[in-house]
């Protein structure tokens, strides 16, 4: 029988290399490229007609923007108008990497540690120059609770600094260790179905298709987890909450 | 002790993480719940907060999962 790990093995579909950098295009890259053309599609093709009354996928498409756009407004204000395109970018592809990894035989690119890490990282280097620019050296006063005295300072200031660096791993590991024990736990339970047998096997198999449609809820909260938490970053650099 | 058995039990005890992510996720139903049955009015207005909360709570317990992974295939 085949590991649950196995699921998410990276396999070369076209080697490609330059001199000693691997820049293959993987089962991974070919999922990411379904991902966004899919989502392109929902966009440009749902909002050619521009239609008064919408119709199906025109709604998603809306139902998407609406979603997000408010989002923004309500947890970083006006002041986050600018940076609405690059949120609704990344919940979409997050999205749709997660949902897209839910077909049988697909590969869910956001189950790589690599992949949520990179997107965890521009979050935070990005969100670290809006606060620099924005605020100046003055930003540095973030990692400083105002009207905390001295002695509780020299405890306080490390702890900030520390949770303020970790954000990025967090970020990203929070988004990864769902993809991953979602997907292994469904195929654990695939392996029982097996087992089994005829007889009893119908019992785990029911047990997956309730887990699946759990998965598809935790697929969707994930994508809405980093793009609210990216949202309240944005806050926190833009406004400097304390 | 033999490495392989020091690292089967380190995986189990990493699991332990469990029972405070348990307490955390029952804690914010349970509250869900009881706030709902006093002001059922106001009840899906905080649902998306319970399911932001729902989701960061089951984070850590993925911590966990992530750090008996690495105790059993890392090291």
């Amino acid at each position: 029988m085949h590991s649950p790990m196995e699921q998410f093995e990276i396999k070369r579909l076209l080697d490609f290399r330059i001199g000693s950098f691997d820049a293959s295009y993987t089962n991974s890259a070919l999922w990411m490229t379904i991902a966004v053309i899919l989502a392109t599609f929902v966009f440009v093709i749902g909002m050619r007609q521009k239609a008064l009354v919408p119709g199906r996928l025109q709604g998603v498409a809306e139902l998407g923007y609406e979603f997000i756009a408010g989002m923004v407004r309500d947890n970083v204000g006006n002041a986050g108008k600018q940076y609405f395109p690059f949120i609704l970018t990344l919940f979409v592809f997050i999205l749709f990497c997660n949902v897209l990894g839910l077909v049988p035989y697909s590969f869910t690119p956001t189950s790589h540690i690599i992949v949520t890490f990179a997107m965890a990282l521009v979050v935070f280097l990005g969100v670290t120059a809006i606060g620099f620019i924005k605020h100046g050296v003055h930003f540095v006063s973030f990692f400083v609770p105002k009207g905390v005295p001295f002695v509780l300072l020299l405890l306080l200031v490390p702890i900030e600094i520390i949770s303020y660096f970790v954000r990025p791993f967090s970020l990203s590991i929070r988004l990864f260790a769902n993809m991953l024990a979602g997907h292994t736990m469904l195929k654990v339970f695939g392996g029982f179905v097996v087992m089994l047998g005829i007889w009893a096997g119908w019992a785990p198999l029911a047990f997956i298709i309730a887990f699946t449609g759990l998965e598809l809820l935790i697929a969707f909260l994930q994508a809405y987890v980093f793009a609210i938490l990216t949202c309240l970053y944005l806050n926190d650099a833009i406004h400097m909450s304390h | 002790m033999d490495a392989a058995a020091a690292k089967l039990i380190g995986a189990g005890l990493a699991t332990i993480a469990l029972a405070g992510v348990g307490v955390g996720i029952g804690n914010i139903f349970g509250s869900f719940v009881s706030g709902a049955l006093r002001n059922p009015e106001a009840a899906p207005r905080v649902f998306g907060n319970v399911l932001l909360g729902f989701a960061l709570t089951e984070a850590v317990a993925l911590f966990a999962l992530v750090i008996a992974f690495m105790i059993l295939f890392v090291f």
